[in-house]
Order: structure tokens, then sequence, then C-alpha cells
């Protein structure tokens, strides 16, 4: 164990500062430290994608960093999605289609499809599935999630 | 527009798109221990000794304890049977003596933070005599074999037979028998949500509170009760949000008893959360079976007789309360499939080894049977020379057969058995598609195509119990729902919501019912303090029976709100309509009462009442639809193999469904979609390896595929919805039919691609080393 250190890491366009164990995963940090509990753990080893977060913009796997990484970053996590206290288009398309049932992969999903979005706005069905293919689901079959992408693609072009 | 029947969309999407999702590991209580368990490295070994002195003097350690300290704090699971034949063994929380499987939880570690305990448990030394390790059943079962129970006298956990009529002799008299040997390796169910606990107790009111990612809170608490010495009133079992459990998170765990028995010691609350290796390592695993059938027919190409032999590799302990034979017993009580089989003698045994217990995945046994069964079925057709689909329908059960008592004595209630598959035939357009792999055989390329059909049992009612054998009834549920006076209704569940949307389906079957607004209905589940005694959700039952007692729970409100708002406004309940929240007169549509206003009668006393009617508006009802209904479908896969890199790619999926009324097909279409993608993961990818020294090899997502978006095409999915005859509600279940039909049309669709080589599929997954090996072998063999 070692002395604790700052971290200083603007959320969801909060600022915040915390002070943990260098070793501490990033996100544990969000969640034990931030309480931001959104971002879910589920392999522990950068497989499964259900803790993605936007890292400066860009999709990032919050369980294989550790959270002194991120001191300067800015990130986005599933509680800083909606804007305007509205649904975020991904959000309403994955309900409107059925993309979600256990709603564990679903933050690190959605942010995973933030990204793809961002970087091509009118994905091939291909396309969209090899973005995703980034973040396990296991109860959807991805069926609806396809479906939720090219819909919110429409709606945000 | 009725209710049931509309694309609702879902209650519990709002919360969870929005991170707001409550699960185990988002709960946090003041002066919480963290847990951190010291598992077993070895398969097979005895525990010499134990020494946590070092660990013991970390800052912010509290305890670290073993089996033996826990042991006067909590007793081992032990899983009972009514089956002869059975041997009951027990699972302690923590080991005691001996190990048996790699992984096994030794010690737990308790501190202020999981990273200290995790630094505990590096320093805890155990030390360990190995023993022989039991790897495999043929080798628990060769004389002199180490037993991995002592107490057992066996390794031979169970036995049982099916038999009707006599098959041995239908073998002898049949025009032609096709038979191998079958074998589907181990399997995990992977739920992305890893198992988790957090337990209190109060020591004021002597009551203790966990929190699980559970399938089943009822069933819990009445175990928990038992193990810990504690009034099952004194118990409350809460699932809050649950990331998927697909029968992984039905059995009770020792680590739940373990983080039971801690908070209770230390009085702290004490909070487990697993992390991958753990879930590969401990969560029940399936299948794992080695089975020998032969199916005879006659030469019109219909079946005269099966028989088949089963083994299953049951790990090291029996879960509780499933037993070990959960899984090879449905295997062989399933094997006849929706067909037609005259004689049939069907044996099965559950082998321990050192290994993870094996329990309940989606579907339990039948997509085992199923392979085994449609492949044998589409082996015939080749040696016949018939179309499978032309042999299937040969074979099926009509309806005019229905109701069917199958060679295991199942009850077919119902089924559109032969309408599935005629269906299914047309989506897929069947003549273009064999025409289109002419074309395809011709430009060298293996493409292929293969059927399945299944039928199984779903809301089984207490007749037998979902698991065979086990002590326990799984039949009834039950529904309690309460108008408030402000007129809004809660309906609470004893079963357990993982992903199925219990919250939107069942709020539409009590709003329907009932007459309320869907809006004004809220469901509660998961929380045994506040629903009536049920067991949870498992086994295709909670549409079934938890959507059978919401029925009944409704329709006696509604009578008695109309008997409320006809005193009231002066006419006969007979001239009222409840719905939309409002009860209104017949033909008099300004006349009328809303639901918040029959309910402040309701609660306002006798002056308000009919004369005699006790106050309240609330209704608690039970179901228990005795034998279960019958749910069937047919898959239709279309693969093509790669014969240079063995990979195999599904070009098309096409499922034909009957679960009878449907109440929300989109969530009906998620759950055949979801369930094809898990056996789609069964057919190509998914096994769970052990090494020869019982160490698992397959310990990260790494070595543990499941599919991704990239393996998993579009799938087509038609609702057949012929209403169940024999269930209130109409509802058949439909949460596990697609990973039992899946993997039997993927591997029948494999072989059919590879007929001109003539390679048969009879092992699971169906990896590209498997093929290679398959392909290369029958090359070999023409030259």
């Amino acid at each position: 164990m070692s002395d604790p250190v700052t971290v200083r890491v603007t959320v969801n366009g909060v600022a915040h500062t915390g002070r943990c164990e260098p070793r501490k995963l990033l996100v544990d940090f969000l969640r034990e430290d931030l309480g931001l509990t959104g971002t879910h753990v589920g392999c522990e080893h950068g497989v499964c994608g259900a803790c993605t977060i936007l890292f400066n913009g860009e999709a990032a796997r919050s369980c294989i960093m550790l959270a002194v990484q991120a001191d300067g970053a800015e990130l986005l996590t599933i509680e800083g999605l909606m804007q305007d206290g509205r649904l975020h288009p991904l959000q309403e398309a994955f309900r409107e289609h059925h993309g979600l049932q256990c709603g564990f992969c679903t933050p690190g999903m959605l942010l995973t499809a933030l990204d793809l979005l961002r970087t091509n706005p009118s994905p091939t069905e291909d396309e969209i599935r090899e973005g995703v293919s980034a973040v396990l689901c296991r109860c959807t079959g991805y069926h609806g999630i396809i479906k939720a992408v090219e819909a919110a693609a429409q709606k945000m072009r | 527009m009725t209710l049931i029947g509309a694309p609702v969309r879902r209650v519990e999407d709002g919360r969870l798109l929005r991170g707001q999702g409550r699960y185990v590991g988002d709960l946090t209580l003041p002066r919480t221990l963290h847990v951190a368990f010291l598992r077993s490295p070895y398969a097979h070994a005895r525990i010499v000794s134990i020494d946590s002195r070092r660990a013991r003097e970390l800052p912010d350690v509290s305890a670290c304890v073993t089996g033996d300290e826990l042991a006067p704090h909590a007793r081992p699971l032990r899983s009972e049977s009514r089956m002869t034949g059975y041997r009951a063994t027990e699972f302690p929380p923590l080991a005691r003596g001996k190990v048996r499987f790699a992984g096994e939880a030794v010690v737990a570690v308790l501190a202020e933070s999981r990273y200290v305990a995790e630094d505990a448990v590096e320093v805890i030394q155990v030390r360990y005599d190995t023993l022989p390790v039991v790897a495999t059943p043929e080798a628990a079962m060769a004389a002199g074999a180490e037993l991995v129970h002592d107490a057992a006298g066996s390794n031979v956990l169970l036995s049982r037979a099916f038999v009707q009529g006599d098959a041995d002799a239908a073998m002898k008299t049949a025009a032609l028998i096709v038979a191998d040997r079958f074998r589907v390796h181990r399997h995990a169910g992977v739920t992305l949500e890893n198992r988790a606990c957090l337990a209190h107790w109060n020591a004021g009111t002597a009551e203790l509170t966990l929190w699980s990612s559970t399938q089943v809170p009822g069933l819990l608490r009445e175990a928990l009760a038992d193990l810990l010495d504690l009034p099952v009133h004194r118990l409350r079992v809460v699932a809050p949000d649950v990331g998927g459990g697909f029968g992984v998170k039905s059995a009770l765990y020792p680590e739940e008893v373990a983080v039971c028995a801690l908070a209770r010691l230390t009085g702290r609350p004490v909070k487990w959360v697993g992390d991958r290796r753990e879930d590969l390592l401990t969560s029940t695993q399936a299948w794992d079976e080695t089975i020998d059938a032969e199916l005879a027919l006659n030469a019109d190409g219909t079946i005269a007789g099966l028989r088949a032999r089963a083994v299953a590799d049951v790990g090291a302990y029996s879960i509780y309360p499933w037993t070990a034979s959960i899984e090879v017993i449905q295997v062989i009580s399933f094997l006849p499939g929706p067909y037609r089989v005259p004689h049939y003698r069907g044996e099965g045994w559950g082998v321990a080894t050192n290994k993870a217990p094996m329990g309940p995945y989606r579907g339990v046994g039948r997509p085992v049977s199923t392979f085994v069964t449609e492949a044998l079925v589409d082996r015939a057709a080749r040696r016949l020379g018939i179309d499978p689909v032309e042999l299937r329908l040969r074979n099926l059960l009509r309806p005019d057969e229905l109701p069917y008592r199958s060679p295991s004595g199942l009850v077919w209630d119902s089924g559109s058995f032969v309408e599935s598959l005629e269906r299914a035939h047309e989506v897929l357009d069947y003549a273009r598609v064999r025409a289109e792999q002419r074309r395809a055989r011709d430009a060298g390329r293996y493409v292929g195509v293969g059927v399945a059909s299944y039928v199984e049992l779903t809301g089984v009612g207490s007749a037998i119990s979902a698991s065979p054998g086990a002590a326990i009834n799984t039949g009834t549920e039950g529904a309690t729902i309460r108008v408030d006076p402000g007129g809004t209704v809660t309906a609470s569940f004893g079963l357990a919501c993982h992903g199925q949307g219990h919250e939107t389906t069942l709020a539409q079957v009590v709003a329907e019912e009932l007459g309320a607004r869907l809006e004004a209905v809220r469901v509660i589940h998961g929380d045994t303090a506040a629903s009536p005694s049920g067991t949870g959700t498992y086994a295709s039952r909670s549409a079934v029976i938890g959507g059978g007692a919401a029925i009944l729970a409704a329709r006696a409100l509604k009578t008695k709100a109309l008997a409320i708002a006809a005193h009231l406004l002066e006419v006969s309940a007979g001239d009222l309509t409840l719905a939309d929240g409002r009860a209104t007169v017949r033909g008099a549509p300004d006349r009328a009462l809303t639901l918040r206003a029959i309910a402040q009668a309701a609660y306002g006393g006798a002056k308000r009442l009919p004369n005699g009617m006790e106050p309240g508006l609330e209704a608690t009802r039970f179901y228990d639809p005795y034998f279960g209904t019958a749910s069937n479908a047919t898959h239709v896969a279309v693969v093509e193999v790669d014969p240079e890199t063995c990979a195999v790619t599904v070009r098309r999926f096409v499922v034909v469904e009957d679960c009878g009324r449907i109440i929300n097909p989109l969530i009906v279409e998620g759950q055949a979609i979801g369930a094809v993608a898990q056996g789609i993961g069964a057919a190509l990818l998914e096994e769970i390896v052990y090494g020869e020294d019982g160490q698992l090899l397959t310990g990260s997502l790494m070595d543990y595929l499941v599919p991704t978006a990239a393996e998993v095409p579009a799938i087509e999915v038609v609702h057949l919805e012929r209403p169940s005859p024999t269930t209130l509600g109409g509802f058949k279940g439909v949460g596990e039919g697609g990973t039992i039909g899946a993997p039997a049309a993927i591997a029948n669709a494999i072989a059919d691609a590879l007929a001109p080589l003539g390679v048969e599929i009879t092992e699971l997954p169906v990896t590209p080393e498997r093929l290679f090996r398959l392909i290369a072998r029958a090359r070999q063999t023409e030259r």
C-alpha cells in the first residue's frame, strides 16, 4: 500500500478532486469515490466493455486504467449522457428498439455507440456490428442494439 | 387496443439507460466490511494447516475466517432428492478438511476495502496435501477411483431411467438404426454482472437482510433460515437490479451463506462482489455430458424406438436446491422431443469429479437432448434419402394427438409442432435455399441448412418439481395487488427479474385485468419483505405462474371495485364496466367513478360501502398450473463453412416459436433472439476447459468466448401464438427456448454443408479445430 495521491478530474462537466491509492482502478474511483455507480465492472480485464467511458472524448475501458492516469482528464460517464434533462437520442433509441434487457452492459454499450457515431455518423449495419462488438451483451443478441444505433444515427445526423 | 399483446416500451429502461440501476455492487451501507475469499489452487487436496497471522496483522483487516471457524454459525448446504438412486452430499460454505475443486473458498478475509482484503489473501499460508484428481466421469467410475465425497461411498451421485414399451425389441425389428456417441462440453452462463451479495445483521431486532444478485430470493430466504438457524420471518432477501441470470443465479451459493453468517458474527455489513475469475471458477456450469443414443426407424421413416445412455460430469458438489441431477435427468426426460416415440429407454448417471459444480443453464437438458435427437433424425433422413423436413413431418405429434403423455411422463397439453415446422419451411423459402445450396456446392462452397424442432415444458406447476426429484415445491407463485387511496396500484410478486421486463409485462396483465391505467400500475419483485411467498424466476415460469396469479388477484379486486362503484352510483355491478381507471355505467358515459374515488370509498369505512363489506382494496391470490404447459418452436439455420479456415458463418436464422398468448411482442422477440445468440455461442464458441490436473484453462473472457455483435446474424422471429388451453391467460414460457433449438439447428446445418465429405457433427461446440480434424479425417478416408 502506498500513500494516497490527489486526482483532479472533470467528470460530466463537473470538476472533482479526490485522493486515492495510486493502485486504485479508474472504475473503482468513479464508483466508490465519486459515487457514479452507472459505470459497471464486468470482467476487470478489458474484454467485456461494461466499464467503457469516454476519456478525453474517446471510448476507454475504465477497468484497466488507474485513477491517477485520469488526472487532468475530461471524462464522460453514463450519468452525463442526458442533454438538458432529456434522454440522449441513443438512450431514446435503445428504449424504442428494446436494446437492453438486464441493463448491465448498457452504460458501456451506449458510450461505445456514442464514440462510434462521433467518428462515423453514417455507419452501415456491418460497421455498427463491428463498432459495438467492443462490448459484450449476453441478453439481447444485439438485434435491438443494432436497430437502436441505426435509428439514433439517423436522428443525430 | 388491449394491453396484453401490446408492444409497450419497458418501464425499467428509464433507470437503466441513465445509469440509475441499482445492482448489488452499487449498494453501500455504513461500516461495510468487504470480503475476499482465499480459493483453493488445487482441484483435490487435504487442508493440512491455515496460518492467517500475517494477514490479521495488516492494517484495516478485520478478520480471517476458516471453514472450521465458520461451521458453528452456518450449516453446510445439503441438497436432498426424492429420487431413488440419489446420494445426498454436503457443500460447506467454506471448505473443511479438504477442497474438491480449484476455486473452492477456503478462507474469508474481511477488511475495510476489497483491495486490502485481497492483499491479506496473498499472505495467508495454507498447506495442502494434494490428492489424486478425479478428472473425468470415466476415471471417477473406474474401480478403486479416489472418492470426491468419502461419505457418499461412490462418485456416482445419481442414476435414473425412463422406460416406455420395449426399446430393445424395437431395435431388433427396425429397418434402420442410426446411432452414435455425442459429446457436449462444459459451458458457462457468463452473466455480465458477476455474482455478488451484501448482508446486514440488525442486532436490535435480530433480523438479517441479504441483498443478492439472485434469481430466487424466496428460495434463498427459506434455505438460509434453515442453515443459519433463524426463523424465516427474521430473514429478508432482496434481489435488486440483477445483471442477467440464465439459470446460473438460481442456486444457493456458499458465498451467500458465508456473508450472512459473517455479518451476524461481526455485527457489521459484509459485502462480496465476485470478479470474472471467480465467476468462471465457481459459478455453476452446464452440460458436460456424453450420450450414446440409437434411433430406430421403420422403412416408411416413422420412428420405431429410441435408446440412450447419458453420463454427466456433475463436478464436485450437488447444488441446492436443484441437486446434481438437474441437467442429465432432463436430458433423458426430453430426448424423445416432439416426436411420436412408441418405445423408449433413457438412462442417466451423474458422476462427481473435481470441477466446479454443474447446475441449471438456460434450457436445462433440452439443448443437449435436442442436439442429439435432431442429429439422429437428420442422419436417418440422409440414410433413407428422405428430405429432413419431410421425415420430421412424418414423426411430429399432430394437434389431434394432444394432450400427449411423453415416454418420460411429461404431458404436452398442446402444441403447434407441425405448424411451426411448416411455417419455418415457408418463411425460409426452403426450396429456394436448397437450390442456392446446390449452386454453391457446384461452385465449391459448403453451404448447409439445419432444422431443429423442440418442445419444452414451461410454467411447471406442483405436479413435478422444476428439477426432477428436488425436495422443494416450485409450482406456485402469488400476487398481491393493492389499490391505495390515491388510486394507484402496487402489484407485488415473489418473482425476481434479471432482464425479462416483469415491471412492464406484469403491469400490462394487471392493468388489463383490473381495468386500471398502465401508468397507474407499479410492479414490485425480488423482495421477500414486500411480496407473497414464492421462489423466484427460473424455468420459464414467470409469465405463466406469476401472470396467472396476477390475473386471479386482479379479477378479485375488480369484482370488489365494481361492487363499491355500483353501490355509490346506485346501479347494479353488472351495468358497469371498469377500464382505463374508470368505472362507467354502460350507455351513460357521464355516470362514472375513477378508481381513485372507488379506493377512497373502500378505505373510508362502512358508511360508503355496501352493507357488510370489508373495507380496503387489496387482494392476494396464488396460482398453481399443476402440470405446466408445452412451448415449442422450430429453428432453421443456414450456415457456410470455410473449408480452409474451418470458420462457420451463420448466414440466416429463422425462429418460428409458439409461446401461446403474447403479453408483449417486443419482449418475446428479445427473449427469443437473445437466447438464440447464446445458442450460437454454445454451438460454435463457448467451452469451459479443464486440464487433467483439474485446473481451469478458460479462466478469462479471452479464453472463454461469448458471441459479440459480429458473430450474431440478424435473426428472423415468427410468432404462432396458439394460446395454452391449460393456463390462465393462455400464456406459455418463452425465456429459454432459443438456447434449446439453436445449437441443434447449427450443428445440423454444418453436417448438411459438409455432407459431400460425409462429416457428421457429434460434438459441441464445433470449434475450428474440431472441424479441421473432422474435415481432414473425411478427406483422408476419401483417398
